[in-house]
């Protein structure tokens, strides 16, 4: 398999455990050092640094799970990323750079979809034991006024 | 003619929920608010630091265009091309030596004034701009532009007060104590919920939702109405401010008051707490110290994160939030790392914060239908509105809607002020 499908099946993977909301295993993918954030456009775009989730470590990505799990309140809905194929870069450092551009649909209990987000994923990937991990996930979040509010990851 | 709207109390504690939905109350608070006498948070001077810089902001959904002029003056404008009814700056943000309206290149000074018109002496003799027109007459419509240390407030009316005393000194303090040295912005975060924005206005004045929506706070002992602390009001009662004192209760009596609440309240422990972990930075003791300003904007001051919110309506049933998060231009590495990190708390993905969308869109939800019935706002007590009260009330909801009734017309007899 290549590089670039390696990194298509990360990501399918990635999207559906979000969707059926298997946040262990999706935890799974990544490394204990990840950082994991959600950027909106407009902050990428005029280089300021704040974001509007920033996991530094995978410990804070844990507690995000926990919260969402036990904690938060939020629209009662079900996802589904549709995630497009990944421009997979060269390989530096021991690291894989990927481009992956992604959508989710949010689906309310009356059964009306919307679409929720677009963007793209910034990816560092690392190969442990043959297989990939995420090691850092940068959400670029097109859709950066978000509607009502953004409870489980991207 | 001001819509005839039936107050069951002059107390303000019933509000009928057609003052969420009527269109007709959405036309006349453009009007009489975000267009009238209140003054509206625009954005801040650092936003445009440079000379040349502007950006685009709203007064409700009114279009704003703020510029800095070569002198380093700013200036306040609506975004309307005085010719056609264009938006003259379509960019959120950039730096220029003038304003060109790109539908028929109407061209603008930073301040406003009308410098330029192509074709003013038409085509082959024919055609051309009325002899007697004098571009002086024509500038972009200027807001009176007020400012407490760096904030940018605008209104519409000649006859509005001085801005400061419309603020108040209590309140106006506030403001001054989270701008008290020169900020940098860090970025913005934006919400958008499908509900009217008095709603949100509403939402930011009660603070004692913050321990029962928001279980984050109380589940990591983070936040929590037990905590010393207060709530002020303006003389006016439009503004007000929530105070919580840091250290200042403990985990058995917090315990004791949420034992039937929240049966998840204390129970859980963040395996990685930084964000929570709170650098002091100031002589006083306060945790938090939350500035709920009328019409459009909070300021917010928790542990070391610094947000001030701008509500921005886009329809009767539509509003838009955008946070923007500063630090101060001296904030050492460690500092400005940690108030990245409290950008974790605060907007859409707030783990203290993204609740409201839903609190917002589920009041839009049930309230539509039946415009005549109304809500019951008497936490805190009914009658008159004192300066100040405890933080676990609703009274600062009164106080908001006692002068937006004095300004939409629409008092009820004897109405409380």
């Amino acid at each position: 398999m290549s590089e670039t499908e390696s990194v298509g099946v990360l990501f399918a993977d990635y999207g559906w455990l979000l969707d059926t909301a298997a946040y262990d295993d999706w935890l799974a993918l990544f490394s204990e050092m990840s950082l994991y954030q959600i950027m909106p456009r407009e902050n990428l775009d005029a280089g300021f640094a704040a974001s509007l989730i920033y996991c530094r470590g995978k410990d804070m990505l844990r507690d995000r799970i926990t919260s969402l799990r036990d904690v938060n309140k939020f629209n009662i809905h079900t996802t589904r990323h549709i995630i497009g194929r990944s421009r997979v870069g060269t390989p530096s450092g021991g690291l894989i750079p990927a481009v992956t551009p992604f959508a989710v649909y949010q689906t309310d209990q009356e059964g009306v979809s919307q679409l929720f987000a677009v963007g793209a994923y910034d990816s560092l990937l690392s190969r442990q034991g043959g297989a990939l991990q995420l090691e850092s996930q940068i959400v670029q979040l097109d859709t950066f006024s978000v509607p009502t509010l953004l409870s489980d990851p991207l | 003619m001001p819509p005839d709207i039936a107050w069951p109390r002059n107390d303000y504690s019933r509000v009928p929920f057609a003052l969420y939905h009527d269109p007709e109350i959405y036309e006349r608070e453009r009007a009489l608010i975000f267009g009238g006498k209140a003054w509206c948070y625009l954005g801040l001077e650092a936003e445009i630091p440079n000379k040349g810089d502007f950006k685009t902001s709203f007064a409700g959904d009114i279009p704003v265009l703020l510029s800095r002029d070569l002198d380093g003056q700013i200036h306040a404008v609506v975004n309307r091309c005085t010719h056609r009814g264009a938006l003259v700056r379509r960019e959120m943000r950039g730096n220029a030596r003038s304003h060109v309206c790109i539908y028929h290149r109407w061209c603008f000074g930073l301040d406003g004034k009308l410098i330029g018109i192509p074709l003013r002496k038409g085509v082959g003799g024919a055609g051309g701009i009325s002899p007697d027109f004098d571009p002086a007459e024509h500038p972009l419509k200027p807001f009176r532009l007020g400012a407490v240390n760096g904030a940018l407030f605008g209104t519409l009316a000649d006859d509005a007060e001085a801005l400061d005393d419309y603020l108040g000194p209590a309140v106006r303090a506030q403001i001054c104590r989270v701008l008290h040295k020169p900020v940098r912005v860090l970025g913005y975060q934006r919400q958008r919920m499908q509900g009217n924005w008095k709603m949100y206005a509403e939402n930011t004045r009660d603070n004692y939702h913050a321990g029962l929506l928001h279980s984050f706070a109380t589940a990591f002992a983070l936040d929590r109405a037990t905590m010393q602390g207060g709530a002020v009001m303006d003389a006016r009662h439009r503004h007000n401010y929530t105070y919580q004192i840091a250290d200042s209760d403990s985990q058995a009596a917090a315990e004791r008051v949420y034992a039937d609440a929240q049966p998840e309240a204390f129970r859980l422990k963040l395996r990685d707490p930084r964000y929570l972990d709170v650098r002091r930075e100031r002589d006083d003791n306060m945790r938090s110290v939350i500035t709920s300003l009328f019409p459009n904007a909070v300021f917010a001051q928790a542990g070391n994160s610094l947000v001030i919110r701008q509500i921005r309506p886009k329809r009767a049933d539509l509003v838009e939030i955008v946070f923007t998060l500063l630090g101060y231009q001296d904030d050492d590495a460690d500092m400005n790392e940690r108030r990245l990190l409290t950008a974790n708390m605060s907007g859409p993905a707030g783990y203290i914060a993204m609740e409201d969308g839903e609190a917002v869109e589920i009041v839009a939800a049930a309230t539509r239908s039946q415009q005549a019935e109304h809500s019951v706002i008497e936490i805190g007590g009914r009658g008159a509105l004192p300066e100040q009260f405890g933080r676990a009330t609703d009274v600062a909801l009164r106080g908001f809607w006692s002068y937006y009734a004095e300004l939409m017309g629409i008092e009820p007899a004897d109405g409380v002020r």
